[in-house]
């Protein structure tokens, strides 16, 4: 790694901290934001010469912080900046510079930056927009590209986003425990559906989007090292980590969804299924169970047979359940009929999953899930119709040439006995 | 002397690299062990989990707490080690830089020498 890529990584590190105790010393995100860019051009101007400092967001923040002042200044007085050596000699403050910072902030700091992401009136995806765009500080370009929309289009979602949370106000005095929870649970919730953005492409945008996962992670990650012993966070990162692991598994070469059971499992990361089962062995000493900790849990199941057939699926049917009766949703059961089927037949899961039939009517997984339970019964002509329904509900051409190719092989197996009927 | 030599970094940087990064860094790293592994030098190496993977057991006042995360608060963590056997301590600094040179995320190698090694019986 060259020096300059080693500090873009270094300042990508650092921003949640820096910027975050920027927004709460200028109580305004642009100002912010503008005085943590200034900070990070004089870290490439002098850290190739004098080297990285010890703690780089320390660095970041004190050098943000006079630069943002002095462009207060200049806006209103016009006053002469400052030298520029005034702002390169840092290497003796540097020392105890970390000791000036209120560190005992900096969890609030992350927090709120992330928080603000989060804003009810925000639809998910200027959520997700803004939080890559302030919290990861991914480039416009990049995140228009994950989203497979042009450039101008996300500039222009996240400028609208911005001026939306700026007139929030959200409080900048350090939370109450209450609040902080319902913090913690709304960014939870967030880094959640950056995940599911990367997560639910197709095959052929898949590696387009991977870094809404990856973005996802380094965020839940951040989120368990200022949390510590939050067992729900433990639950969420580990979730990430163990469904992720199976990228690699997950579409063939032509982009066509693998299912679970087909896929090659010596493909899937174990270093990262490793880390989330590790996590979860930590979330359940706690003794307090939760909606990310559940579905862990089951990721966790599939991850640790090493053959489809291994499959704990009975622990999988009573982890749904739990499920169910923590975050009670049609797509819950419909999941936890799966796991039924294979327990107790799909005469059994069809049963549990046809009283979801008007609530799901628009659902592409509910049909595909009832065609294949039909399928498995030999109801064949009906399995037929579910399928038709899926193709039309399909979210992506991968999901839709997956529904073909079971209609494919109804046809195959209707022919001959087609024949043997006389017609 | 037996040396234990142990990394620190800054977690969010190491995290941040990519595979690909990861995989170039990791590469330098054992290159720079291969000669003394071919001398008969090197004991066990190890790269820990993050240490949001970490729990600390700390002795209470009646039973001992365990408490999640590593046992310090701190900017740098404990990233990895290297079990090595040295003449001098000139020798050990002089491998802890060039490791330090090749791993743009370490920060900092303490270097001790051990009072008791065990091999053990762990096989990998």
């Amino acid at each position: 790694m060259t020096d300059i890529a080693w500090i873009e990584l270094a300042l990508t590190a650092a921003r949640p901290q820096a910027l975050g105790a920027l927004l709460r010393y200028f109580r305004d995100l642009d100002t912010a934001e503008e005085a943590f860019q200034e900070a990070c051009l004089r870290a490439i101007r002098t850290w190739p010469d004098k080297g990285p400092p010890r703690d780089p967001a320390a660095w970041l923040i004190f050098v943000g912080r006079n630069s943002g002042i002095d462009g207060i200044r200049k806006r209103s007085r016009n006053d002469p900046l400052p030298e520029e050596e005034a702002f390169s000699d840092l290497s003796d403050a540097e020392g105890d510079m970390a000791d000036r910072l209120d560190n005992s902030h900096y969890r609030d700091d992350i927090l709120r930056l992330m928080f603000i992401c989060c804003h009810p009136d925000l639809p998910a995806t200027q959520q997700i927009a803004l939080a890559l765009r302030i919290v990861s500080g991914l480039t416009v370009k990049q995140i228009a590209r994950a989203f497979l929309v042009s450039e101008a289009a996300m500039e222009q979602r996240i400028t609208r986003a911005k001026a939306r949370v700026a007139d929030a106000n959200v409080p900048f005095e350090t939370p109450g425990a209450v609040e902080r929870s319902e913090r913690l649970t709304s960014v939870a919730a967030m880094i959640y559906l950056i995940f599911n953005e990367g997560y639910s492409a197709s095959g052929d945008t898949a590696e387009i989007r991977a870094p809404l996962c990856e973005e996802a992670i380094r965020l839940a990650r951040l989120l368990l090292r200022l949390f510590q012993g939050e067992p729900e966070i433990m639950g969420l990162t580990a979730l990430l980590l163990i469904q992720h692991a199976r990228a690699a598994a997950r579409f063939d070469a032509d982009g066509a969804v693998i299912l679970l059971d087909d896929q090659d499992r010596s493909l899937w990361n174990k270093p990262l299924i490793a880390e989330g089962l590790a996590l979860i062995d930590k979330a359940m000493r706690h003794r307090r169970s939760g909606p990310y900790q559940v579905q862990a849990a089951i990721a966790a199941l599939h991850a640790r047979a090493e053959k489809p057939e291994d499959t704990d699926w009975t622990q999988i049917d009573l982890l749904y359940g739990a499920l169910e009766i923590m975050q009670p949703s049609p797509v819950v059961t419909l999941n936890r009929a799966v796991a039924v089927s294979k327990v107790r037949g799909p005469q059994a899961a069809l049963d549990m999953i046809e009283p979801l039939a008007a609530r799901l009517s628009n659902y592409f997984h509910f049909f595909g899930v009832r065609g294949a339970l039909l399928m498995q019964l030999g109801r064949n002509d009906e399995a037929r119709t579910a399928f038709d329904r899926a193709i039309a509900l399909a979210n992506t051409s991968a999901e839709a040439a997956h529904i073909r190719m079971h209609l494919d092989r109804l046809q195959r197996d209707s022919q001959p006995r087609g024949k043997k009927a006389g017609k | 002397m037996l040396y234990a030599i142990l990394c620190y970094a800054h977690e969010e940087t190491v995290s941040a690299w990519s595979k690909e990064e990861d995989d170039a860094v990791i590469a330098k790293l054992i290159e720079v062990q291969t000669p003394l592994l071919a001398a008969g030098k090197l004991g066990p190496v190890g790269r820990l989990m993050p240490s949001t993977t970490a729990t600390t057991v700390r002795k209470g006042r009646d039973e001992p707490l365990v408490l999640d995360g590593p046992f310090a608060e701190t900017k740098e963590v404990l990233l990895g080690f290297y079990t090595a056997e040295f003449d001098t301590l000139e020798e050990v600094v002089a491998f802890a830089k060039s490791l330090s040179v090749v791993n743009p995320g370490s920060s900092s190698y303490e270097i001790r020498p051990f009072n008791v090694f065990h091999p053990g019986a762990l096989k990998t």
